[in-house]
């Protein structure tokens, strides 16, 4: 990365007329207005939660707000069974919904990347619930799910299963349930961003490999997954990263239940700062939410050698 | 990253042999996979896609009660009701407005940072690269009670103008890198000859550079159309007022009801579909071309 920045500008020839503006000054204006935004409304937020985070800070109790110390942290790690809860929660959830969906994702890029009749339809089709929101993703499964006129009731007409069965109510079967719903909305995003990578594998080398003898799969081993593997570390981060934070679909979904049975942490954050008002609580929660996020995005970075040796 | 490396490396003593003229029976293409190999994964999984799409235009256009597999007779009284009883069309409205809104923001404001990182080298460059790159572990829903409080100091509660900003700050970060990196992908010396031709800085990027960067800017535009159109926290948040909530926050009251209108919810779910999918199958193709050239390699 380094050197690649020092390589990349080469000296800028001497220009006749400097254009209008001075250079000098233009960049900074050029983002000047990214970097006001982002200073803010995610710098100083993000600078907020952390101040509160050491403060008592509830403003339906405003006689008990002011400093705390790090009484919020000790209440999280030794008080907190919610928290660990939670967040053994969040990382069942993200690892099995990006593993998946990167497979599935793989899956599908390869198969609607081959040249066949219908291709461009087929693309459209199974890439079109990419665009569908969470709450909407919510509702369809909903309807589903629902156990009067949902799918079980036509299932049970054909003798499988039983009627009135809800599986989103009970704690045994809600876990598959939602995580076949995110996968409904997450798949095509991997198979979007794998089949873009696809496009710029060098098809001479699959005719090489093919001369030499190699078949599909081994072809698949050593051309295709070396050349998808930064865009699938950097889609399963962005991916995992994501999964982790975004609460639209299980807050509208299962709202974390059944008995809080699918509250990730984000979700239990939510619930403590929006319902409790527990604000100070809410965001040393954040603040640890945050610091286990960066730091296991740099052990996965380290670990998948991200852009190949230093 | 080995392969590719070696790949430059390998042919190099090729030029010295002439190629043989392929043979004619070489015609079946390297990647060409027997058929039933396609289309057998390809049909499982387009059911396990279309079928709830089904479902929801089942639930909306069938009579209440009605429990037929197939909407018929078909009715239309599932759409009314929600579009004007329960507010579907000022939510669709509202939605429309901080969708293009947030767009537009987004877009303008991602091209100027995004040509800056792309055409200069400045002293807080790599600093601000690393913001960029930082800011997408924050979590915008862990935010709300700060940002609630801000938009509160602005005394912009309850108007869509905090919807759209809150919006447009998330999607900028990623849409700056995507553009910045078509902007690259664009010769320097493009943009000289314009200047030696008389133009200005502006002229010259509006006229050269701008037209080839539409790709990019479709992928841009519409993730950010798409994304406040179905974001839901942040209306949620910090809009109180009925008249000014957007879809998913009308979707949501409609599920979160003691007894849930189910044809109602499936006619404000096709409501909520109809712009996102008009905008994916017009964007689609640019999509994959967009990211290929854009995101993924740096």
């Amino acid at each position: 990365m380094a050197q690649a920045a020092a390589v990349a500008k080469p000296p800028a020839p001497p220009r006749r007329r400097r254009a209008s503006a001075t250079p000098r000054r233009l960049p900074y204006l050029l983002i000047a207005p990214a970097a006001l935004l982002m200073l803010g409304f995610i710098a100083y937020p993000v600078l907020s939660v952390f101040w509160y985070s050491l403060r008592d800070y509830n403003p339906t109790k405003p006689w008990r707000n002011g400093f705390a110390g790090l009484d919020n942290f000790t209440r999280i790690f030794t008080e907190d069974p919610l928290f660990r809860d939670t967040l053994v929660f969040s990382a069942k959830w993200v690892f099995v919904e990006v593993g998946l969906q990167l497979m599935f994702g793989l899956a599908l890029a390869l198969i609607v990347n081959q040249t066949f009749v219908g291709r461009a339809l087929g693309r459209a089709l199974v890439f079109s619930p990419w665009a569908v929101s969470g709450v909407l993703t919510s509702a369809i499964w909903v309807l589903l799910y629902n156990s009067q006129t949902g799918i079980t009731r036509y299932l049970a007409d054909m003798g499988i299963g039983e009627y009135g069965v809800s599986w989103l109510s009970d704690t045994s079967t809600v876990f598959p349930a939602a995580v076949v719903a995110d996968l409904w909305r997450g798949v095509p995003f991997f198979a979007i961003l794998i089949l873009a990578d696809l496009q710029s594998v060098s098809k001479d080398l699959y005719e090489a490999a093919e001369v030499d003898g190699a078949g599909r799969l081994k072809q698949f081993w050593h051309i295709t997954l070396p050349h998808l593997k930064d865009a699938i570390i950097l889609s399963t981060l962005l991916r995992a990263v994501w999964e982790f934070n975004n609460v639209d679909l299980l807050y509208t979904l299962t709202g974390g239940g059944p008995a809080g049975s699918t509250t990730t942490l984000p979700l239990y954050i939510a619930n403590t700062s929006v319902d409790a008002h527990d604000f100070g609580y809410a965001s040393a929660l954040t603040t640890v939410a945050f610091v286990i996020l960066l730091f296991c995005s740099m052990v996965y970075l380290r670990l998948s050698k991200f852009g190949g040796e230093k | 990253m080995i392969t590719k490396e070696a790949a430059p490396a390998a042919p190099a003593p090729a030029p010295a042999v002439p190629e043989p003229p392929r043979p004619a029976k070489r015609r079946r293409a390297w990647d060409e996979a027997p058929r039933w190999q396609i289309y057998l994964p390809l049909g499982i999984y387009l059911v396990f896609t279309l079928v709830p799409f089904y479902w929801i235009l089942l639930f909306a256009l069938r009579p209440a009660g009605s429990t037929s597999l197939v909407p018929w007779p078909m009715t239309t009284a599932h759409f009314e009701k929600v579009w004007t009883d329960r507010g579907f069309g000022t939510f669709f409205q509202n939605s429309v407005l901080v969708g293009v809104a947030t767009l537009f923001m987004t877009t303008l404001v991602a091209l100027a940072g995004g040509y800056a990182l792309a055409r200069f080298d400045f002293r807080i460059k790599r600093g601000f690269m690393l913001a960029l790159l930082c800011s997408q572990f924050v979590p915008g829903a862990l935010l709300l009670v700060p940002l609630f409080e801000i938009f509160a100091e602005l005394r912009m509660i309850n108007s869509l103008g905090s919807v759209i900003i809150a919006e447009t700050v998330f999607q900028l970060p990623l849409s700056m890198i995507l553009l910045s990196n078509f902007i690259k992908n664009v010769p320097y010396s493009l943009e000289e000859a314009a200047w030696v031709d008389g133009c200005n800085r502006f002229r010259a990027f509006r006229v050269v550079v701008l037209p080839l960067l539409r790709p990019g800017l479709i992928a841009v535009g519409s993730f950010a159309f798409v994304h406040s159109w179905n974001h839901f926290l942040f209306a949620l948040m910090f809009l109180n007022n009925q008249e000014k909530q957007t879809i998913p926050v009308g979707l949501n009251t409609l599920m979160s009801a003691d007894s849930v209108d189910l044809g109602a919810l499936a006619a404000g779910g096709i409501i909520a579909a109809v712009p996102v999918v008009i905008v994916f199958a017009f964007i689609q193709k640019w999509l994959i071309t967009g990211f290929s050239a854009g995101a993924v390699k740096g």
